[in-house]
């Protein structure tokens, strides 16, 4: 079989895997997994782009991905006007504060040499942090007290929600630059638990800082870039339309929103697919190939190694932040609590290996592919588990606990996947080509 | 000033619970560093690990408890112990005769052993689910404190008192003695000689007839003791949830790095590092300064320097500054 119908082949029975979902439990749960699929193949790009571009071992997506949802609230909320009085530029000034007193120390550590290097970091450092936080606390204080029922945060700019997409990307980047600079230099697995522990400091900050985001009060109720279902269900032209398909209005306005998700969604899919596309298969792309493969002798040929990895981490930690803003928005609202290192980070690096790492189709198609099955899982779990304890009497304590269990199936069907592939097909689904 | 007072007020809040806690996370890190000393692979299945040995551990604790048997004012887990590593040394021999084996032979690089160690992680961590479920248990029985605030009080006359948990004095003694077993094993034996030749030069101890199997397999075998220990330390002093033993994962990689990959002692070395600025960056000094400092000079605020949820923020930082300036770690780690 060449290689052009079994992708198409792969790609048909994911198609066939949504059509069925579609038929046996209702269109919109199909809609539901197509949008978060999509979005996952949009951070399984990210990924590749970092991993089976460049060899680069990030497992701080979850932290991007959440800092592409703090850009929709940041973006797309209303400003709070009495919270900016209450301290708004106090906080700024506070954080303008910390920022150079992190960049005067590196000034010093890149100027001076020997004791008085150490002695003139150390003076900055806790000097700056006191500084810091004697100007930055009364305004957080005071910003958080501004009604925190509803409000107790600065706010956003009020601006359209789609914008917060390429914010997401700017956010994820900014941060990606930071690590990048500080950690790309170490060894792999000592940027693996870098990146990991960024991204759970990143989650520890949006879930405690309430000026911010209202921390673990969550934001609801955010803006959409979609009609509400409630607001076409009063429109009497889309009622007209939908009997006219023979769908009541109820179903139709679901529908609707989520097919329109649906269409931004693959809009932004194929717009980076094809970015993609074009960097793999660039002089960019092959000089990314050639140091991932050997960095020895791609810098005896004169390529800056850490300067292309730090360009290849920032492009694919960005995408990771705009398929996060994209997710937020899809959900409505922030909930920094929901965070998982095994849902936002993990599950991302099974979808590329399963995949095919550094096939973009491949990503893609492990993207969809794995959502679908991490949803379902459940499900089949438990019908499996029906199965298994049918001959059992119907107050058997074991068939409880098997049914009970049929809930945590997900973690070890990923896993399981996750191993298998590695071991009999370690290049994915789609190969590398 | 009041010296006494702030000395145990320090002792009570930060000195007591930072030496628990570092305890803990000694014993973990030894069996990241083992493993990336001889099997040279980051293993990221080592926080379910802990949990896996943890929750046998919790059900020969139930079932003891319910056939009657306690340890008396000692917490039962501590009879249960043995039974959960040998069934945590069970599940690691199974899984490196059925995953990591091939790859040792294929001569993997080792960024792919730690992809492959995820899956196990998620393995790992479905089997805890399904074994003990998601919920918080608390397992420790017997004598709650050693010595409460309340005595302590009657007993010294000063204001402020000092409590002391039978778990965290367990955790202590117990990491010294495993500790103490593991560098004689590691040092006075033959098959602990063998190990560290080979952790130090593979082809050189293969060239003198050290059998890799063999090695491998008591290097798991002593992770699943470490592991099991470790976590049902933890387990004790604070309570057991699967999720937060995943989330260990980063302070005891970070107690490994910081004390030097691949180097026992710096393993120890940087379990107490990593704990005890924890514990002291994220504690409320002003009891301590308040009888410490003149009175016009004591303190308003809380005197925190970061609260406690960014706990993990400064494990990483040290991390992170100990990677930049000393790569290989506070004692010389390997570098693969």
């Amino acid at each position: 079989m060449n290689p052009a119908v079994k992708n198409t082949f792969l790609f048909a029975l994911v198609g066939v895997l949504l059509i069925g979902t579609g038929i046996i439990q209702g269109w919109n749960s199909t809609l539901v997994i197509l949008n978060m699929g999509l979005i996952s193949a949009i951070m399984a790009l990210g990924v590749n782009l970092q991993w089976g571009f460049a060899g680069l071992f990030n497992i701080g997506v979850m932290g991007f991905v959440a800092l592409g949802g703090l850009a929709t609230v940041l973006v797309s909320t209303p400003p709070v006007p009495e919270a900016w009085e209450a301290g708004g530029l106090r906080i700024l000034a506070g954080l303008v504060l910390g920022a150079a007193t992190v960049v005067a120390a590196v000034m010093v550590q890149k100027r001076l040499q020997g004791r008085t290097r150490t002695l003139a970091t150390l003076v900055i450092l806790v000097g700056g942090f006191f500084l810091y936080r004697a100007v930055f606390d009364p305004g957080k204080v005071a910003v958080e007290a501004v009604n925190p029922a509803v409000s107790g945060n600065l706010g956003g700019l009020n601006l359209p929600i789609l914008l917060s997409w390429p914010v997401g990307g700017l956010l994820a980047a900014g941060a990606a630059w930071v690590i990048g600079k500080t950690a790309l230099g170490l060894r792999s697995d000592y940027l693996a638990i870098a990146t990991l522990g960024i991204a759970e400091i990143v989650i520890a900050v949006m879930k405690n800082e309430d000026w911010l985001a209202r921390g673990v009060k969550n934001v609801i109720g955010l803006d959409r870039p979609v009609p509400r279902e409630i607001d076409l269900q009063n429109d009497p032209g889309f009622v007209e339309r939908a009997a006219s398909l023979g769908l009541d209005p109820i179903t139709a306005s679901t529908l609707y929103t989520k097919i329109g998700y649906a269409v931004l969604f693959t809009v932004v899919l194929l717009i980076i697919l094809w970015l993609a596309q074009m960097a793999l298969n660039s002089p960019w792309g092959r000089m990314m190939r050639a140091i991932r493969d050997n960095e020895v002798a791609a810098e005896a040929m004169g390529k800056d190694v850490t300067a292309r990895h730090l360009q290849i981490f920032i492009l694919g930690s960005a995408i990771c932040g705009i398929a996060g803003a994209m997710m937020t928005t899809l959900d409505g609202q922030l909930t920094p609590g929901t965070y998982q290192p095994l849902r936002f980070t993990f599950l991302i690096w099974v979808m590329v290996i399963v995949g095919g790492s550094g096939n973009n189709f491949g990503a893609i198609l492990g993207g969809m592919l794995i959502w679908w099955l991490w949803v379902q899982v459940e499900p089949l779990g438990l019908g499996l588990m029906n199965i298994l304890s049918a001959g059992l009497a119907e107050d058997s304590a074991l068939r409880d606990r098997l049914i009970d269990s049929a809930a945590h199936m997900r973690l070890l069907t990923m896993g399981l996947i996750l191993l298998l592939v590695l071991r009999f097909s370690p290049r994915g689904l789609i190969p590398e080509r | 000033m009041d010296i006494l007072n702030a000395l145990v007020a320090f002792a009570n809040f930060v000195f007591v619970p930072g030496l628990a806690y570092g305890a803990q996370l000694a014993i973990g890190a030894l069996g990241v560093t083992l493993i990336y000393g001889i099997l040279r692979f980051s293993n990221f299945a080592h926080g379910d690990t802990m949990a896996f040995g943890t929750a046998i551990t919790i059900i020969v604790t139930t079932a003891l408890t319910g056939l009657g048997i306690t340890f008396g004012p000692l917490p039962t887990a501590l009879i249960a112990l043995p039974f959960g590593i040998l069934g945590t040394i069970l599940l690691l021999l199974g899984t490196d005769w059925a995953v990591y084996k091939f790859y040792r032979q294929q001569k993997a690089s080792p960024v792919i052993l730690v992809i492959v160690s995820m899956g196990v992680m998620f393995v790992m961590n479905g089997i805890v689910r399904f074994i003990i479920g998601v919920r918080e248990v608390n397992f420790a029985d017997g004598e709650r404190f050693i010595i409460t605030a309340r005595e302590f009080r009657t007993m010294t006359g000063l204001n402020e008192g000092l409590a002391i948990k039978t778990t965290q004095a367990i955790a202590v003694v117990v990491a010294f003695i495993v500790m103490a077993l593991l560098f004689w094993f590691l040092n006075k034996t033959r098959t602990g000689k063998s190990m560290r030749a080979f952790s130090d030069n593979e082809d050189l101890a293969l060239l003198s007839g050290i059998n890799p199997d063999w090695v491998v397999k008591v290097t798991w075998m002593i992770v699943a003791a470490l592991a099991t220990t470790a976590g049902v330390l933890y387990g004790l002093d604070k309570s057991f949830r699967a999720f937060t033993y995943f989330q260990l994962l980063l302070p005891i990689f970070a107690a490994a790095i910081v004390g030097g990959l691949g180097n026992p002692i710096g393993a120890i070395a940087g379990g107490f590092v990593i704990a005890f600025s924890e514990v002291t960056i994220t504690y409320a000094w002003k009891k301590v300064l308040t009888y410490l400092l003149p009175e016009p000079l004591e303190p308003d605020g809380l005197v925190q320097l970061l609260s406690t949820d960014y706990k993990f923020a400064v494990s990483f930082a040290i991390l992170i500054i100990v990677l930049l300036f000393k790569p290989t770690g506070l004692f010389k780690g390997q570098s693969v």
